[in-house]
């Protein structure tokens, strides 16, 4: 063979070749067995102010379900114990993850309660917007996932989500949030953090089945949702909402 | 034309024909050789979907536990504890499932109940709450409460004292005028042990069907066909039953 031969024929190969695999892949990627379908579902959760007892084991039960790093505290849910006074002062705190030793009482409260928070999974979300290289997107059934492999690390999501529900995952260095325990919601398992909730304060459901739990939870409780002027359209639905909290 | 072509530099037109090769160069490699899950968004958020769904199970969920214990979830679901899953006290039991020799976390100390009992005027009121340093001190809890089906404590007379919250749904309801006894029959024991002996509880869709099937002579009540409506559905997996809408 000769140099001219072999450059021509060395021209014909490669594009050839990446066609061909081109064709392949796409014919790999057509949809399998087709067991669970996402056009099928739409994802959301209800929390019920009035039900929740502050255990934490909510917190516990994602970290080990998802593998969050116990150690500095990061969360992908967690509990927020708000304390109104008769002077109209409010303290926020987040509760600890650890079972901890009975609170101080305080005095001149008027009003407390926990407030179960996550990522909302909204509809119009602003981390997928401001996302430089496209690593998180809505998903067909509704929950907002990250992929790691392309996430670069800029904080820009962590930023942007009004309800502080995203963190830097330290040993990946990627961004990292609630995806409704998507791995099991897709067996038909509920997400770890309703499993263990022990009165029923967070109820999980398929908004596009008419005899799901959360679709009844809607609509005989008031349902509010967090900061619902951002047109953020939020899928987790809270029942006796306290006008104080943001 | 030909003029023109002849005019430019020879060196000119080699260069061009190196940007050329660079450039289909470029577009071979971006659009035939790369896999296309490299540059095409569906491939890698369907690849993203498949890590995600791919991640490990750690917690077993609460209706498979009852396969083996069998008597411990049957029990449970009976007592106060019945919304508390295994889980949530014995800790993720995946691996326990795979393998039972891998026996799930117990706790049996104070600190365990203490946890969600312990008075805290953050709880909501009527959530059973005690105060540790004054209720029985010195034992563990397991000694007098059994995890299981802790042992209920006294209390009164009406349907509305022990159910509250449903009666003041009902009682702004369509159903409003319908009393609890012709949907449930209540044992006069009932009020007195009211777990151990419990009302009865619409099953068929033919009960609902008594006022609202077409047949029905109840004319106050909304008709609706009973063999089409709702499919296969209980009635009540759609509509709360005491406060019934029409959506
Ligand atoms: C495949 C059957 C099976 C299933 C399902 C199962 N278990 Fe078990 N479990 C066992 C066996 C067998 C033992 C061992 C009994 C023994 O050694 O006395 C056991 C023991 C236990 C113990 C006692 C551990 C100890 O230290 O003595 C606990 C607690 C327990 N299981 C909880 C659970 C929970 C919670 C679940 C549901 C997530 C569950 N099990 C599901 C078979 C099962
Ligand atoms: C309120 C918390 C709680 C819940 C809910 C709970 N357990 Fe337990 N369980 C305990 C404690 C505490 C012990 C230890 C009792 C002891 O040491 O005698 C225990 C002991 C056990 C044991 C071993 C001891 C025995 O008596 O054989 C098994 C098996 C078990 N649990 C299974 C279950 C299963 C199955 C469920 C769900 C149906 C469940 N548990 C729900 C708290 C709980
Ligand atoms: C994860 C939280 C949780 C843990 C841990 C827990 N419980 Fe409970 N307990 C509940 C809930 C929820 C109820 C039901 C409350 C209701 O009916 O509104 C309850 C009810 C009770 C009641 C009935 C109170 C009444 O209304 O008379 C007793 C007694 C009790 N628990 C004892 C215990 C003991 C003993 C332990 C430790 C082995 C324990 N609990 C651990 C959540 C918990
Ligand atoms: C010496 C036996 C004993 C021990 C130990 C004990 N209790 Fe009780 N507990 C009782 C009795 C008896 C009652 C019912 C009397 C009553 O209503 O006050 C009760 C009632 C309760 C109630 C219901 C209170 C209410 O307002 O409805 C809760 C919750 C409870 N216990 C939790 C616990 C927890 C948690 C522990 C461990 C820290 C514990 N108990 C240890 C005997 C005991
Ligand atoms: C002494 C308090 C008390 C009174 C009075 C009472 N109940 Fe109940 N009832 C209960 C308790 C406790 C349960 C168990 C609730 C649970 O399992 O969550 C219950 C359960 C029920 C259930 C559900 C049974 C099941 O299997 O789920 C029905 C229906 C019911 N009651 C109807 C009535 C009606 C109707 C009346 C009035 C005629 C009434 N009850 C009066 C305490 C009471
Ligand atoms: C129109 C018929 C109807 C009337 C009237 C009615 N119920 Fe029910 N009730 C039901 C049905 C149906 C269920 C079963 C719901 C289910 O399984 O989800 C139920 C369930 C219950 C339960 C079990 C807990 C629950 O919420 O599922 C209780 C407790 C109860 N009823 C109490 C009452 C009381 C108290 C009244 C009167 C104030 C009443 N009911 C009136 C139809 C009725
Ligand atoms: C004793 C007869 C009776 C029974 C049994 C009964 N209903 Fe009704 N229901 C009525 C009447 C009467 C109305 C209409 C009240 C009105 O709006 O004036 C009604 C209204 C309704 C409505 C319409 C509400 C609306 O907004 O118009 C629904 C839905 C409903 N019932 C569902 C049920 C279900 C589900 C059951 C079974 C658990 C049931 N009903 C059992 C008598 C009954
Ligand atoms: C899959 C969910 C579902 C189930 C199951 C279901 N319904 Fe409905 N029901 C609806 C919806 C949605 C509406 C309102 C739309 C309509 O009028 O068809 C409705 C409306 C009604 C109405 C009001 C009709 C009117 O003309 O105002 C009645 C009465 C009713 N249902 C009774 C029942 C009864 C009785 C059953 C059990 C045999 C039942 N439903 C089961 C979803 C359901």
């Amino acid at each position: 063979m000769n140099r001219r031969k072999f450059i021509k024929n060395a021209i014909l190969f490669f594009p050839a070749a990446g066609v061909f695999r081109h064709l392949l892949k796409d014919a790999q990627a057509k949809p399998g067995n087709g067991k669970y379908d996402p056009a099928n579902h739409l994802y959301g959760m209800g929390v019920d102010i009035g039900k929740c007892i502050g255990c934490g084991l909510c917190i516990e039960a994602c970290k080990k379900e998802n593998n969050v790093p116990k150690e500095p505290f990061f969360c992908r849910t967690w509990v927020e114990r708000y304390v109104i006074k008769r002077d109209g002062s409010v303290t926020v705190a987040s509760i600890e993850a650890q079972k901890e030793k009975p609170r101080a009482e305080e005095t001149d409260v008027l009003r407390s309660f926990f407030v179960p928070k996550l990522c909302n999974q909204c509809d119009n979300p602003p981390c997928v917007q401001v996302c430089p290289v496209g690593a998180t997107f809505a998903t067909e059934d509704g929950v907002v996932l990250v992929d790691s492999k392309r996430c670069i690390g800029c904080r820009y999501c962590i930023q942007a989500c009004p309800y502080g529900a995203r963190y830097l995952h330290p040993e990946t260095r990627t961004a990292d949030k609630c995806t409704f325990c998507y791995h099991r919601i897709v067996k038909g398992m509920l997400p770890a953090c309703v499993e263990v909730c022990p009165t029923q304060a967070r109820i999980f459901g398929d908004l596009k089945s008419m005899a799901s739990r959360l679709v009844r939870f809607t609509r005989i409780n008031k349902i509010h949702v967090l900061k619902p002027h951002l047109n953020t359209e939020p899928k987790v639905y809270y029942a006796e909402l306290d006008g104080e909290v943001r | 034309m030909k003029d023109m072509l002849k005019r430019i530099p020879e060196q000119i037109k080699r260069l061009a024909v190196v940007i050329a090769v660079i450039i289909t160069g470029v577009v071979t490699v971006r659009y035939f050789i790369l896999p296309s899950s490299l540059t095409d968004g569906r491939f890698h958020r369907q690849s993203t979907v498949e890590r995600e769904t791919a991640k490990n199970i750690v917690f077993a969920g609460a209706t498979i536990c009852g396969n083996c214990h069998g008597d411990k979830a049957e029990k449970k679901k009976a007592g106060y504890h019945k919304t508390v899953n295994c889980e949530t006290c014995h800790g993720p039991a995946q691996s326990h499932i795979e393998n039972p020799a891998n026996k799930p976390a117990m706790s049996g100390g104070r600190d365990f109940c203490v946890f969600c009992h312990a008075y805290d005027q953050s709880r909501p009121t009527g959530f059973p709450q005690i105060n540790p340093v004054l209720h029985n001190p010195l034992k563990a809890c397991i000694t007098c409460h059994n995890p299981h089906d802790p042992v209920p404590s006294q209390t009164p007379r009406e349907c509305s004292a022990c159910h509250a919250q449903i009666a003041s749904i009902k009682t702004v309801s369509p159903h409003a005028l319908i009393g609890c006894t012709s949907c449930h029959n209540v044992p006069e024991k009932h009020k007195v042990s009211p777990r151990s002996v419990r009302p009865t509880k619409p099953d068929t869709r033919e009960f609902c069907g008594k006022c609202h099937r077409k047949e029905s002579d109840r004319k106050d009540a909304p008709k609706i066909d009973l063999a089409t409506h709702g499919e296969r559905f209980l009635c009540w997996e759609c509509h709360y039953p005491h406060r019934p809408e029409r959506m």
